[in-house]
C-alpha cells in the first residue's frame, strides 16, 4: 500500500489538487473585485444619457440635478428621523441586554430583538401602510393644531397618515436591529476591571455605565449610527408602501417628499429609455451615498479594532 | 523503518529576523535526542525544520541543509508533504481533530490523504498504532467516541497513535508533556522508551528531569540576549552534559543557575 | 406637560420611616410599585379626559411613573440614585417601546393572515384572477379566488440559484482570504470591497444585475435568473463574512496536525478545517437566505411581476412572495374592492414570515446540534 511508487503518483495528483483549489479559491475573490467594479461600470453606463439628454426631456424637465436634488434631501431627511428616534431607544435596548436584565434572559431577550431584523422590508411596509399610518393620524392632528407654527408640523395633516414621518418610524424600526446588536457587542467588550474599578468606588449603576461603559463604547455606538443610516438611506420598501409621495415640503406630517429607492422602485416597472437611464442615474447617486456613510462607519470600527488591540 | 538525520550549518529565518544560527548536529537512528534550552532559545524552531513545519508560519525559510539518511529535505523539487509523511511531529498541546472518532483520528495521515485502505487493513492498523501508544487497552471499546472526549494524556498518546499510523521514520516531538499532568507524563516517557526500538524520536522539552530520564543524548541551545539569534551551545550524551559539560553555559543552566 | 407636573406632588408619597440602620434612607419595598399604581390610576384618569385610548394611556400613565418615581427615590435617596433610577426606568422603557413594533407586526400578520390560508391559496397562483372575479367574490360572500403558488414557488426558485451562486463563491473567498491570503495587498482589497458590498442598499443590487442583463440581452430583459443575480450581490458579501469568521476560530493546531501527518493543504481545508466550522458555516449561509429570501425591492427591478406559474427561471417574469405582497397592496386586483387583494397579501406576508423565521430556527439548531462535541 505504502510503496513508493504509490506514494509519489499521490503526490503528483495532490500537488494538482492544491493548485486548481488555491486557484479557485482565489477566482472567487477577484470575481468579487470584478463584480463590483462592475456594477459601477454598468450603472454608469446605462445611466450616461441621463447626463447628455436636453434638460427638458429630464423628468421635471430641468435637467437631472433639478430632479434629483429634492429627492436627496427627502431621502436625507426620511434617514435622519429614523436615526432621531432610533438612537437613543436601540442604545437603550442594548443596555438594558447587556447591563440591566437579569443574566438569565439577556440572550434570550436579544434573540428576540434580533428577531425585529428578520422581518422582511416589505412585511414592516405593509405593517406602517395598513397598521402604523392610520394608528398616528389622530396625532398628526394634534401636533398640526397645537405646534403647527413650526414649520415641520405644519397643517392641515395628512388624513391617510401616509407621510414622511410615518415612513420615517417604520425606517426606525428596521434600524433599531442594526444599532442595537453592535452597540450591546461592544458594550459587552467594556472591560470587566474598568466597571468593577468604578462599582467598587460606591458608584451607582448609571455613574458605572456613563464613567466606564459608554466612553469606552463610543467609537462603536458612532459606527453603529453610521450602519443604521446606510440602511436607512438605503432603504426602499418602507418608503415605497407608507408614504403618499410628493414635492419637497418642509412639514412632514402632510403628504409630500420622496426618497430615491422608493422613487425607483415605483417608477422602474414602467420605465424604458431615458427614463429608466434617469432612474439608473439616481440609483447611482444612493450608491455613491451610501458608500460614502459605509466608508466612514468602517472606518471609525478599524480605527477603534487597533486602539483596543493596543490596550 | 528509522533514518538518521544530520543537519549541516542551518539558519533559520522569519521573514528578515534569524531565528535561528549555525546548527551542526547528527541525530542517530534510534534513538532519543533531547533539545533543552530556556525559553526563545530557538529549540522548537529548529525542530519544526527537520520536518519542513516552519514553512506553515509567513515568511520561515531556511537556510543550510537537513539529510534523512544523506537525502536533503531541501534539495529542490522536494516537496514538503513527502517530507512530513515521513517525519511525524507531536505538539504542545494534544490536538485530536474534534469533528472525528477516536478510530477516524488514527486513520487521519491515511484517510485525508484520499488513500483507499481497506476494512480489515484499517482495523488492523488502528489496534497496531494504539497498542503502538500504549492507548488500545483504554479505548478499544469505545473506538467510535469522539477523540476529543479523552482526557488530556490520552489525548496526546491519541495523537502519538495518529503519527505511528502514517509509519515515518522520525518522530518529533514539541514539548509533549508540557500541558499534561504528572501521571500523564510519566505514561509518555514509558512510551518514548518504547518508540526508539523502531523511531528516530527527537524531544524537546523544559523539564530537565525530564531529559535525563528519557535521552540518550541531548542538546542545550541558547541564546546571547532578546533579538539575537538561538544557537547550539553543546550536543553530547545525556550523561555527558547533565554530570560534566564542556561548556560553562550548559552547566549554569542545568544546574539551575539561570534560566 | 402642565398636567404631569400638578399630578405628580399628589402622588401617595410614601413616608420615610425609621427602620434598620443598614436600610437607612432606603424606599421602603412597596413605594415603587405603589408609585406604579397610583400612576396607572392617574394615567387613566387623565386619557378618559380626552376620550380615553390605550395609547395616550399607556403614555400617560409611563410619564408619570417615571417622574414620580425619580422624584421620590431622589428625595429620599438623595440625588445621584434618583438619576440612578431614571436611567434605569428610561432605559427598561426603551426596551419595551422596542417590543410594541414586533408585537405589533406579528399579531397584525397573524390576525390578518390566518384568514387567507388554506388549500387554495397554496396551490393556485392567480392566474385568470381579474378584478371582476374579486368583485363577484365580494357581492357573492364566496370564498377568495387566486392564491400564491407561483409566487411561493417562485421566492424558492429564485433563492436558490441565488444560493448556489452565493455559496460557492462567498466560501471559496473566504477560504482564500484566511488559508491562502493572509494579509496580502489583493485579501486587503477583497476584506475592503466586501465590505462595501454589504452597503449595497438592496434595490441598487437590483438595478446592477438589471444594467448588466441590459446590456448583455437587451433592455426590458427580466426573469428569475437576473433577480438571482441580484440577491446574490446582496448574499456573497454575509457569506463570506460568516465563513470568515468562523474559519479563523478553528485553532491553527489542527491545521498544524493535519500538516504534520503529510496531509496537502487543499485536502486539509477541506477535511479538517472546513468540517470543523461547518456548523457556523452552515448556519451564517442559512441567515443570509432568511435575509435575501424578503428582499423584494431587487425583484422588483429584475423579475418583474407575473400572475402564472413559471418555473423557469431562465425565461419569462416571475413573482416572488414579497412583489406578490407588495403589488397585492399597492395595485388591488379590483380597486373597487380591495379586501380580497389584502388577503391574499397579508396571508403571503404570513407565509413569508413563517419562512424566514423557520430559517433563523435552523440556523440557531444547526449551530447548537452540529457543533463539534468537545471540541475546543
Amino acid at each position: 500500500m505504502t510503496s513508493t511508487a504509490v506514494k509519489s503518483r499521490a503526490a503528483a495528483s495532490g500537488r494538482a489538487g492544491d493548485k486548481i483549489f488555491s486557484g479557485a479559491a482565489l477566482g472567487a475573490g477577484v470575481l468579487i473585485l470584478i463584480t463590483l467594479f462592475a456594477v459601477a461600470l454598468f450603472l454608469l453606463i446605462q445611466a450616461l444619457p441621463t447626463f447628455s439628454a436636453d434638460p427638458a426631456e429630464i423628468t421635471g424637465g430641468e435637467g437631472f440635478f433639478a430632479y434629483i436634488f429634492p429627492i436627496i434631501i427627502g431621502t436625507v431627511i426620511a434617514a435622519a428621523i429614523a436615526l432621531v428616534i432610533a438612537t437613543p431607544i436601540g442604545i437603550g435596548v442594548a443596555l438594558f441586554i447587556s447591563h440591566f436584565a437579569p443574566r438569565q434572559i439577556a440572550g434570550p431577550l436579544g434573540y428576540v430583538i434580533d428577531l425585529l431584523a428578520a422581518i422582511p422590508s416589505v412585511i414592516y411596509g405593509a405593517w406602517g401602510y395598513m397598521v402604523l399610518a392610520p394608528a398616528l393620524v389622530p396625532g398628526y392632528e394634534w401636533l398640526s393644531q397645537n405646534l403647527g407654527f413650526i414649520p415641520i408640523f405644519e397643517g392641515p395633516a395628512s388624513q391617510t397618515g401616509k407621510t414622511i414621518l410615518t415612513a420615517s418610524i417604520v425606517l426606525a424600526v428596521m434600524v433599531l436591529p442594526i444599532i442595537t446588536s453592535l452597540s450591546r457587542e461592544i458594550f459587552l467588550q467594556t472591560p470587566k476591571l474598568h466597571e468593577e474599578a468604578a462599582l467598587a468606588l460606591g458608584a451607582t449603576r448609571w455613574e458605572m455605565i456613563t464613567t466606564a461603559v459608554l466612553p469606552f463604547a463610543r467609537p462603536g455606538i458612532i459606527s453603529a449610527v453610521m450602519l443604521g443610516l446606510g440602511r436607512a438611506l438605503g432603504e426602499t420598501m418602507a418608503v415605497a408602501l407608507v408614504l403618499s409621495t410628493g414635492g419637497l415640503i418642509p412639514s412632514l406630517i402632510k403628504t409630500g417628499n420622496q426618497t430615491i429607492a422608493a422613487e425607483i422602485a415605483l417608477n422602474f416597472p414602467e420605465a424604458f429609455g431615458l427614463r429608466l437611464a434617469e432612474l439608473i442615474a439616481a440609483g447611482l447617486v444612493l450608491f455613491l451615498i451610501t458608500l460614502v456613510v459605509n466608508m466612514i462607519a468602517r472606518a471609525i470600527i478599524a480605527r477603534h479594532k487597533e486602539f483596543s488591540g493596543a490596550n | 523503518m528509522s533514518k538518521r538525520i544530520d543537519v549541516n550549518d542551518l539558519n533559520v529565518y522569519y521573514s528578515k529576523f534569524r531565528a535561528v544560527e549555525g546548527v551542526s548536529i547528527n541525530i542517530e537512528a534510534k534513538s532519543v535526542t533531547a533539545f533543552i534550552g530556556p525559553s526563545g532559545c530557538g529549540k522548537s524552531t529548529f525542530l519544526r525544520t527537520l520536518n519542513r513545519m516552519h514553512e506553515v508560519i509567513p515568511g520561515g525559510r531556511v537556510e543550510g541543509e537537513v539529510l534523512l539518511d544523506g537525502d536533503n529535505l531541501y534539495a529542490p523539487g522536494v516537496d514538503p508533504v513527502t517530507v512530513r509523511s515521513q517525519i511525524g511531529m507531536v505538539f504542545q498541546r494534544p490536538n485530536p481533530f474534534p469533528t472525528m472518532s477516536i478510530r477516524d483520528n488514527v486513520l487521519a495521515g491515511v484517510k485525508l490523504n484520499g488513500k483507499k485502505i481497506a476494512k480489515s487493513d484499517a482495523d488492523a492498523l488502528v489496534e497496531k498504532s494504539l497498542r503502538g501508544a500504549n492507548l488500545w487497552n483504554e479505548v478499544k471499546d469505545r473506538l467510535d467516541k469522539p477523540g476529543a472526549g479523552l482526557s488530556g494524556g490520552q489525548q496526546q498518546r491519541l495523537c502519538i497513535a495518529r503519527t505511528i499510523a502514517v509509519k515515518p521514520d522520525v518522530i518529533l516531538m514539541d514539548e509533549p508533556c508540557s500541558a499534561l499532568d504528572p501521571i500523564s507524563t510519566l505514561a509518555i516517557e514509558d512510551l518514548i522508551n518504547e518508540l526508539k526500538n523502531d523511531y528516530t524520536v527527537v524531544i524537546v522539552t523544559h523539564n530537565m528531569q525530564q531529559a535525563a530520564r528519557v535521552s540518550d543524548k541531548t542538546a542545550f541551545f541558547n541564546i546571547a540576549g532578546t533579538g539575537k539569534p538561538g544557537k547550539l551551545i553543546e550536543y553530547n550524551d545525556t550523561a555527558t552534559i547533565f554530570s560534566n559539560p564542556a561548556e560553562q553555559a550548559t552547566e549554569d543552566y542545568v544546574s539551575g543557575r539561570f534560566g | 406637560m402642565k398636567t404631569d407636573q400638578d399630578l405628580a406632588p399628589k402622588q401617595p408619597t410614601p413616608p420615610s420611616r425609621k427602620r434598620n440602620s443598614l436600610a437607612k434612607g432606603k424606599l421602603p419595598k412597596w413605594a415603587i410599585p405603589a408609585t406604579a399604581a397610583g400612576s396607572i390610576i392617574l394615567g387613566a384618569a387623565a386619557s378618559t379626559l380626552g376620550g380615553f385610548a390605550i395609547a395616550t394611556f399607556a403614555i400617560y400613565s409611563a410619564l408619570l411613573f417615571v417622574i414620580a418615581a425619580t422624584i421620590i427615590t431622589s428625595l429620599v435617596e438623595g440625588n445621584r440614585r434618583g438619576k440612578n433610577a431614571l436611567a434605569t426606568y428610561l432605559v427598561y422603557g426603551a426596551f419595551l417601546l422596542a417590543l410594541i413594533p414586533l408585537a405589533s407586526v406579528l399579531y397584525t400578520v397573524l390576525q390578518k393572515g390566518i384568514p387567507g390560508i388554506n388549500m387554495h391559496f397554496l396551490t393556485s397562483s392567480m392566474n385568470g384572477v381579474t378584478g371582476a372575479v374579486d368583485n363577484a367574490t365580494v357581492e357573492n360572500g364566496t370564498p377568495v379566488i387566486g392564491g400564491a403558488y407561483h409566487a411561493v414557488m417562485g421566492t424558492l426558485l429564485i433563492t436558490l440559484w441565488a444560493t448556489l451562486i452565493s455559496v460557492p463563491v462567498g466560501m471559496l473567498t473566504a477560504i482564500y482570504l484566511v488559508e491562502y491570503g493572509k494579509g496580502g495587498p489583493l485579501s486587503k482589497a477583497i476584506t475592503f470591497f466586501v465590505d462595501v458590498m454589504t452597503g449595497i442598499p438592496s434595490i441598487v443590487a437590483g438595478l446592477f444585475a438589471a444594467a448588466f442583463f441590459g446590456l448583455l440581452l437587451g433592455p426590458n430583459s427580466r426573469m428569475g435568473i437576473v433577480a438571482a443575480v441580484a440577491l446574490s450581490v446582496l448574499m456573497i458579501p454575509t457569506v463570506v463574512r460568516s465563513t470568515e469568521e468562523m474559519l479563523k476560530i478553528v485553532p491553527n493546531e489542527l491545521r498544524e496536525a493535519s500538516y504534520a501527518l503529510g496531509v496537502r493543504r487543499w485536502r486539509t481545508i477541506l477535511k479538517v478545517v472546513i468540517p470543523t466550522a461547518i456548523s457556523g458555516i452552515a448556519s451564517g449561509v442559512t441567515l443570509a437566505i432568511a435575509r435575501v429570501i424578503g428582499e423584494t425591492a431587487p425583484i422588483l427591478v429584475t423579475a418583474g411581476i407575473a400572475s402564472n406559474i413559471n418555473l423557469n427561471v431562465f425565461a419569462d417574469w416571475m413573482s416572488t412572495l414579497p412583489t406578490f405582497i407588495y403589488y397585492q397592496i399597492l395595485t388591488p386586483t379590483s380597486p373597487t374592492n380591495i379586501d380580497p387583494s389584502l388577503q391574499r397579501a397579508w396571508a403571503a406576508a404570513l407565509l413569508l414570515i413563517v419562512m424566514v423565521m423557520a430559517l433563523n430556527l435552523i440556523a440557531r439548531l444547526v449551530a447548537k446540534i452540529f457543533a463539534p462535541k468537545n471540541g475546543r
